[in-house]
């Protein structure tokens, strides 16, 4: 291993313009003669819009223009697109209904977009929408899942039932003839806390207009711009790939939000062309409450059947899943292909099948949230695991060494569609209970009952799919996209290269974990690479960053490309050292002809791609620039065991994680300090929604967790230092062996901290609590569990 | 209307016509064009606009431009010296303790701050002393060591 190749914890590249204030984000960036927008946003969930008058705002000072729905209809502008369908039961299409920018008619959210002002400043563009007069007929808003299902008022009238789809995966008939035979059944009900991603950079759009080429710029705070190129230029504003750029430049934070196009990308766009002006919106946090899409929001009904031994037959789980007011991009999949299909687990469940209904709610879109999918699988598997072992008296190790799929047992092909390639659950599950001392667990209890204390201790095994890719496989379940990835290599004269890539960063250290690819490849010299990102003018095509596949796609389409700048080179290095190809070998930067002291540098061969006197130019082509385009032949499918210890204080219900471990198996790691650090991050996350975040909507539909005073996220104090640690089985279908490490903190972490409240306050009959547990939910659980004791 | 504002900004004398409603943040960002310090929150809770005014710490957000007059402003842009980071800078780059950037710098003037009023901070301490830092990336682990060995840092090692 080199200083700064493949397994260096090479420090950032990126680090020094963040710590010096010289990032360059999206509201950053001042365009000249830029206008602002605002957007008027409905104050109501459910609304019919009688009377829109715009023209006192229209005459205010400062305003440029006004502009609502019917204006965007008259130039013909469409609805935001979704990008995947998912089928009903019938194979019928699910409800897909209308997404518009600006509503016309009916507001269905708080913080529905209903008309935007521009001004010459963002205090007078605000100013004047509080002008504008609208006469809301307000409707009754439908919050709840059961009572949308249940005959409560249409969010769309083309939605029956608010009913987005009723999706099946799995064999029902074989799930029911295992239950049959079953020793034993464990049933749970369990709820996924609605979340809000927060990441600290709020949502901002600059649309840019060139009168002199009619070309567009959009600035945007995406982690995908070629994929908002694509939805907005084809399905909204009818602008051509080619007369649209969209530029992503650095962007703080993620974690799905800014996954998706959102309608003031379209607005801003479309305005910057009609006002020939620059105009810039920036959201502030309280918008992005209301306009960010949330995550998670399901409530499922699961039973596990198991054998008199512990093992598992089958599994049977029924799910709603809310889509809230509209659906986002990709919020289809979230709730069906990537969660139903993790439902095996880590485990040898023979049969399984899982019902989803998705529902519309007069709420924020839901999409896909750090996880997605897979910590709605991974929370309801590993809490129902948790239950069966308390209730067959097996302990929460044996019965998930009974279940384990075993470490010599791949490929694994589960009941649920996937086939996992690699994993050792044993190992991972192992390595965990040493680090968190599991063998001294009981006398750390002991400690704390002395002091008044409940101590508990809580597991989760989970397993994720991620790298999401194969077209083929998500083109075949209704993705409307494909999902490979970019990358095109090109080597300078003098050597130094530049990478241009697909992926995005957004946090994730690209600029460095991508520039250690090519360091151990060709062995150019750390500070002699560029890696270029976010930018649909300087990048060939790409489709983002999301389901951690920046390095299992990403990087993979870099690697394949560098292997094509070697054998180009190689074939360099033939022709000038007179040897031929197959005699060439490449090492640690240098060419040499096998067996003798001849060797020319890299630098020299790509000095002659670009100088190329005596080429022999029908065989050799000048230049040493190559791009490829990675389509995998799989998932990668991270795994590992996290263990959480907490301490509660029953008198108050205050509740301290003593001790958290995340040994996690993400395949090769290519820079363990980023790489920790990802866990990090999503374990707090996962920290965050077990015990601290949640969205509460009020009956009225107004999100009473609208901002930091209200919605909890975790900081310092909350949390405590991590211990991580990384047990790797290689992706068999990559040659970096790299699996993905961006979510498996939130996903792994949150049954296990639940799980260790259950354990704690097992005896003082607290068998369940929901997300968030905060201390005022345990204090209240306590309070339950030991009155029902005393009554009997 | 509109009102004069003049303060020093990392050792410049600057100069503005402000309004009455414009924020110490605004003033940098919009008027300065100084985007190092960031807007994160529209309540004063996630800490990315934290600056020091007159030595010590404080969140942009919280102070009219017009309440800054004559004050002696610090931003993340005038820490570090040239090329040469500041111990807490170079301490955050070593430890891994920013990941997308954004609340960087309001975290390493929070932590500057801190380790002025002291010297040898405690993991709780810093801890304690973040609460009103928001970081959505790093789960504050890593911000932690970078704190410890910033302050060891700037104790002179």
């Amino acid at each position: 291993m080199t200083a700064t190749g493949i397994g260096a914890a090479v420090k950032r590249v990126e680090d020094f313009r963040f710590l010096t204030g010289r990032g360059n984000y999206t509201d950053d960036i001042n365009r000249p003669g830029q206008s602002y927008a605002w957007i008027l946003r409905s104050p109501h969930a459910h609304a019919q819009i009688k009377k829109l008058d715009t023209s006192k705002a229209a005459a205010a000072p400062g305003v440029i223009a006004v502009f609502t729905g019917k204006d965007l209809e008259a130039d013909g502008i469409g609805g935001l697109p979704c990008g995947w369908q998912v089928n009903n039961k019938d194979e019928s299409p699910m409800a897909e209904p209308a997404h518009p920018a600006l509503v016309t008619d009916k507001v269905r959210h708080v913080g529905d977009q209903v008309a935007v002002v521009i001004a010459e400043s963002k205090d007078e563009a605000r100013v004047a929408a509080e002008l504008i007069t609208v006469d809301y007929a307000p409707l009754p808003a439908v919050l709840d899942m059961n009572a949308a299902i249940g005959g409560g008022a249409l969010v769309h009238d083309d939605a029956p039932d608010n009913t987005c789809y009723d999706w099946h995966i799995g064999d029902a008939a074989a799930v029911d003839d295992a239950f049959k035979k079953a020793a034993h059944v464990t049933q749970i009900d369990i709820v996924n806390n609605r979340l809000v991603p927060n990441a600290m950079e709020p949502r901002a759009a600059i649309g840019d207009f060139d009168s002199a080429t009619g070309d567009y710029t959009l600035f945007t705070t995406s982690q995908n711009p070629h994929v908002i190129r694509l939805l907005m230029g084809a399905f909204v504003l009818n602008i051509p790939e080619h007369k649209l750029r969209v530029i992503a430049p650095d962007v703080g934070g993620g974690f799905g939000s800014k996954i998706y196009h959102y309608a003031e990308e379209a607005i801003v766009t479309w305005a910057a062309g009609k006002l020939r002006r620059p105009v810039k919106w920036t959201a502030e946090r309280s918008e992005s409450f209301i306009t960010d899409c949330h995550g998670r929001d399901h409530a499922t009904s699961a039973e596990l059947a198991l054998d008199k031994d512990g093992k598992f037959l089958a599994l049977r789980v029924a799910t709603k899943a809310n889509m809230g007011a509209y659906l986002s991009t990709f919020a289809p999949c979230v709730p069906t292909y990537l969660y139903a299909t993790l439902l095996a687990g880590v485990y040898t469940t023979p049969q399984i099948y899982c019902e989803v209904r998705a529902v519309f709610t007069n709420t924020v879109p839901v999409d896909a949230y750090r996880g997605a999918g897979r910590p709605e699988a991974s929370y309801l598997l590993e809490r129902l695991v948790d239950r069966a072992a308390r209730e067959t008296g097996l302990s929460q190790v044996e019965i998930r060494e009974r279940n384990f799929i075993a470490a010599d047992a791949f490929p694994y092909q589960t009941p649920v569609a996937l086939a996992y390639d690699s994993g050792d659950y044993g190992a991972t599950l192992e390595q965990a209970l040493t680090a968190i001392g599991h063998d001294k667990f009981e006398a750390r209890k002991k400690k704390s009952a002395k002091a008044g204390k409940r101590r508990g201790i809580g597991f989760s095994t989970y397993i994720e799919a991620c790298g999401i890719a194969p077209s083929a496989v998500v083109g075949s379940l209704g993705a409307r996209a494909g999902l490979f990835e970019s990358a095109e290599v090109r080597v300078h004269p003098t050597g130094s290269v530049t990478v241009f890539t697909g992926s995005h960063s957004h946090g994730q250290g690209h600029e460095t974990t991508f520039a250690q690819l090519i360091s151990d490849t060709l062995g150019v010299e750390f500070e002699n690479i560029d890696i270029v990102h976010g930018d649909t003018g300087r990048i060939a095509y790409g489709m983002g960053t999301y389901g951690s596949r920046s390095l299992a796609v990403g990087g993979e389409a870099i690697m394949r490309a560098t292997n094509r700048i070697v054998d180009k080179a190689r074939k360099i290095a033939a022709h000038m050292l007179e040897a031929s190809e197959e005699d060439i070998e490449f090492k640690d930067g240098t060419f040499t002809v096998s067996g003798t002291d001849k060797a020319l540098s890299f630098g020299e061969v790509a000095l002659s791609a670009y100088v190329p006197h005596n080429f022999p130019h029908e065989t050799l082509e000048p230049g040493l620039d190559e791009t490829a385009f990675y389509d995998p032949a799989n998932f990668t499918f991270p795994g590992g065991c996290h263990i959480c210890e907490v301490e509660i204080d029953p008198d108050t219900g205050e509740i301290k994680i003593a001790d958290f471990v995340a040994v996690d198996d993400v395949g090769r790691v290519v820079n363990p300090m980023i790489v920790e650090g990802q866990v990090h991050g999503g374990v707090a996350q996962g920290i965050g929604q077990a015990l601290l975040e949640g969205c509460v909507y009020d009956d009225s539909g107004q999100l009473v967790t609208g901002s930091y005073m209200d919605y909890t996220m975790p900081r310092a104090d909350n949390l405590p230092s991590f211990k991580v640690g990384n047990h790797a089985t290689l992706c068999a279908h990559n040659s970096l062996g790299v699996k993905g490490c961006g979510e498996v903190g939130a996903i792994g972490s949150p049954p296990a901290v639940i799980n260790a409240i259950v354990d704690a306050l097992w005896d003082d009959g607290v068998h369940d609590i929901s997300m968030p547990a905060t201390p005022e939910k345990i204090w209240q659980a306590i309070q339950a569990g030991q009155r029902a004791a005393a009554a009997e | 209307m509109s009102y004069a504002v003049s303060m020093t900004v990392n050792g410049k004398s600057v100069s503005g016509d402000v309004e009455g409603r414009t924020l110490l943040v605004q003033f940098l960002r919009e008027h300065l064009r100084m985007t190092g310090t960031h807007v994160g929150c529209d309540t004063s809770q996630c800490g990315a606009c934290v600056v020091h005014v007159n030595g010590t710490s404080l969140k942009s957000c919280t102070m009219l431009a017009v309440q800054a007059e004559g004050a002696d402003v610090t931003t993340i842009e005038g820490l570090a010296n040239g090329d040469e980071l500041h111990p807490m800078q170079a301490a955050f780059r070593e430890h891994h303790g920013l990941q997308c950037g954004f609340c960087t710098p309001g975290m390493v003037m929070s932590a500057i701050d801190l380790v002025n009023e002291n010297p040898d901070p405690s993991e709780t301490e810093i801890r304690e002393w973040l609460e009103g830092n928001l970081c959505r990336c790093t789960g504050y682990h890593n911000i932690v060591k970078s704190i410890e060995a910033g302050a060891k840092a700037m104790r002179g090692g």
